[in-house]
């Protein structure tokens, strides 16, 4: 299958977007801007973009604590998503649920949550919706390695294959769940061979090579559109940022920096646009110009979140009476 | 005297309670990072090995699971919840097994197992990471649930948890982490189901517990310069409730507020204020019972949100302010 020169480009975007959006935030945390815990996707960019490149507005995915990389890619509003992390009235879940908990009602991104493994089985909740209604629609759970040790995620896996469910399992493997390598916690580290157990297609692929991503992310969703069943992908990448806030935790000792290192020499959006430059579908020229014209897009999402007010006080009423 | 943080004082019951007991195991997320359950784990692993202080996988039900089981063939768990949202995870483990397990199979059997809990919220971090879960496992058979508000009394709780030999929940406040208070050095017992009068006073008792009793006392202060004279309670153990303990103050004062950090519908404080009123004590209330909590809403992200979402001193002294001018 031989991907088009805009597809790629479009790929090249998204993941500027969102590392760039990513490393303000990152600065913007240093700088005391932002309070609410932030866990950055620096680094992982390739597997939201990949994945998601895909989908249509009426599919749906469902994300985690580290959600801005999955909102971006589903074509999020960045001025409604930095307007969140800023807990602002004007964030796209009205600055109630900070940066763990986006949600995007039209771009199909029901929302995302801080329990680890939390969204994995209602993923396959709403595709067993989507089965029930007709149509092609399919359902993504992003999730990360360390949420395959909870109940949750064996239990989702099997129903799924069980009722052959068009949903597609996307474990970024980014080898920490918190300050645990993830040997220390799965005794089987190499996760798409349990997810094989299960009877689903699976297949471990490097999470960084966004074009890899891509064409494993449209087999499976075409298999879900096509209703013969589910599909896990597991994507190796690594998180630059520490586990939460802009640190890199090589610092607290939970890291090397030789490894941070290797990972940042293998850079997904680097990789693209040297792949793009040599094929000539990309000058460095242009290249610098999608940067300038992100750079200005934050710019301005950073400007609404500020200029926009928190949620009144009395809002809490409102809250309290919603729940009564 | 000696001062220790709170921290400090936890992290000198477990290392106590480990070096005097080979029985006791150490379990639960975090034990061994450098941020997740504070400083009050610091230097266990080193010195206890991974034997006895585990840091186990992101699996809540099940490693609970296996704390109750090692319980039950004879070690003293006390098995950490980072947060106590993650408890929710465990439920099933904690209330269809620990709590049922001694009442359920005739008395053959008891599960020695600390389930600490620690309520780590504020900084916008939303509602599943902000939550107050006391009334949650107060309600459950089989389970006594401790909530101190110092290190003396944390430490002390810890240890007589640990030796409780039934199943306890001890739930600790990440805003109470810093403080600072006198705390002997070596074991010693703080009696579960015992609470305390901070202050005495004679005109409206407040029953508080955990962090909140802080601001309790901040408010008791503003209100004294007022001329009112506030009796301060402190729980320390939710269940079993220190029924005469209240009841003996309310009788003294006549009048009550009830200030809980968990929510208020069927709640901790709704608990407190139904033991008032079960006795002859109600007809003599100089004003009604008034309970001050959490809305009945998630915790929401935004700190100008979060700045209404809990109560602090000012909305405290206001409300007892109110309630002596009534
Ligand atoms: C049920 C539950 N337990 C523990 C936590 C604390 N926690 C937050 S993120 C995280 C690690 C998640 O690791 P992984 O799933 O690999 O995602 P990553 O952070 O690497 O993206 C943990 C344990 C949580 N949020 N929810």
């Amino acid at each position: 299958m031989d991907v088009s020169a805009e597809t790629l480009i479009k790929l090249y975007v998204t993941m500027q977007r969102i590392r760039l959006f990513e490393e303000r935030v990152a600065d913007l945390v240093s700088k005391g801007e932002i309070t609410t815990p932030c866990h950055l996707y620096t680094g992982q960019e390739a597997v939201a973009t990949g994945i998601c490149a895909s989908l249509r507005n009426d599919d749906y995915v469902f994300s985690t604590h580290r959600s801005h990389g999955h909102y971006i890619a589903k074509g999020g509003d960045l001025r409604k998503l930095m307007a969140e992390i800023y807990c602002k009235s004007t964030g796209c879940s009205k600055g109630r649920g900070g940066s763990m908990h986006i949600t995007s009602a039209e771009k199909g991104l029901p929302g995302s949550s801080a329990i680890v493994a939390g969204t994995i089985p209602i993923a396959v909740g709403a595709a067993l919706r989507l089965s029930a209604v007709g149509g092609d629609g399919v359902s993504v759970a992003f999730f990360g390695d360390g949420a395959v040790c909870e109940g949750a995620f064996y239990e989702a896996l099997n129903f799924a294959s069980l009722k052959k469910l068009p949903v597609i399992f996307v474990c970024e493997n980014n080898l920490f769940s918190t300050h645990m390598p993830v040997e220390d916690s799965l005794a089987n580290p190499i996760i798409y061979k349990i997810a094989e157990a299960f009877k689903l297609p699976s297949c471990r692929i490097d999470g960084n090579d966004v074009l890899k991503v891509y064409k494993t992310g449209q087999a499976a969703i075409e298999r879900a559109r096509k209703r013969k069943g589910p599909s896990f992908i597991e994507c190796m990448t690594y998180r630059w940022r520490g586990h939460v806030g802009p640190n890199y935790d090589v610092d607290k000792g939970i890291r090397t920096q030789k490894e941070l290192d290797r990972w940042m020499a293998k850079d997904p959006i680097k990789a693209l646009e040297k792949m793009l430059i040599a094929k000539r579908f990309l000058t460095n020229g242009e290249a610098s110009k999608i940067v300038t014209g992100i750079e200005r897009e934050i710019d301005g999402a950073v400007a609404f979140a500020k200029k926009s007010p928190y949620p009144p006080s009395d809002e809490m009423e409102i809250i309290r009476y919603l729940f009564r | 005297m000696r001062e220790l943080t709170y921290a400090q004082a936890i992290n000198e019951a477990l290392r106590l309670l480990l070096e005097t007991d080979d029985r006791v195991m150490l379990i639960g997320q975090g034990v061994t990072s450098p941020w997740y359950v504070g400083t009050t784990t610091a230097g266990l692993i080193e010195r206890f090995g991974n034997r006895r202080v585990i840091d186990p996988p992101v699996s809540e039900n099940g490693i609970t699971g296996v704390a109750i089981g090692a319980a039950l063939a004879g070690s003293r768990s006390i098995l950490v919840f980072p947060r106590m949202d993650f408890m929710y995870l465990a439920m099933d483990q904690i209330a269809n097994h620990a709590a049922n397990w001694h009442a359920m199979f005739g008395g053959e059997y008891c599960v020695p197992l600390t389930i600490w809990g620690i309520i780590n919220r504020g900084g916008e971090q939303a509602a599943q990471h902000s939550q107050a879960l006391q009334a949650i496992f107060a309600h459950i058979p089989g389970l006594k649930v401790v909530m101190p508000s110092n290190g003396y009394d944390a430490k002390g709780l810890l240890i007589s948890s640990v030796r409780d030999g039934n199943p306890v929940v001890f739930i600790d406040d990440r805003w109470l982490y810093n403080l600072r208070c006198v705390v002997p050095e070596g074991l010693y017992q703080v009696p579960i189901g015992k609470g305390a009068v901070l202050r005495e006073g004679k005109d409206v008792s407040v029953i508080t517990s955990s962090y909140t009793v802080h601001e309790v006392l901040k408010a008791a202060d503003e209100c004294r310069g007022k001329g009112i004279s506030v009796e301060v309670v402190d729980l320390r153990t939710i269940k079993p409730l220190d029924s005469e303990l209240i009841l003996g103050s309310v009788r003294k004062t006549g009048r009550v507020v009830i200030v809980d950090g968990g929510w208020k519908a069927f709640g901790v404080s709704g608990e407190i204020a139904a033991r008032i009123a079960e006795t002859p004590l109600i007809r003599e209330l100089k004003a009604p019972i008034c309970r001050l909590s959490l809305p009945d809403a998630p915790a929401p992200a935004s700190t100008a949100l979060e700045d209404v979402y809990y109560p602090r001193k000012e909305q405290i002294a206001a409300t007892i302010q109110r309630l002596l001018e009534a």
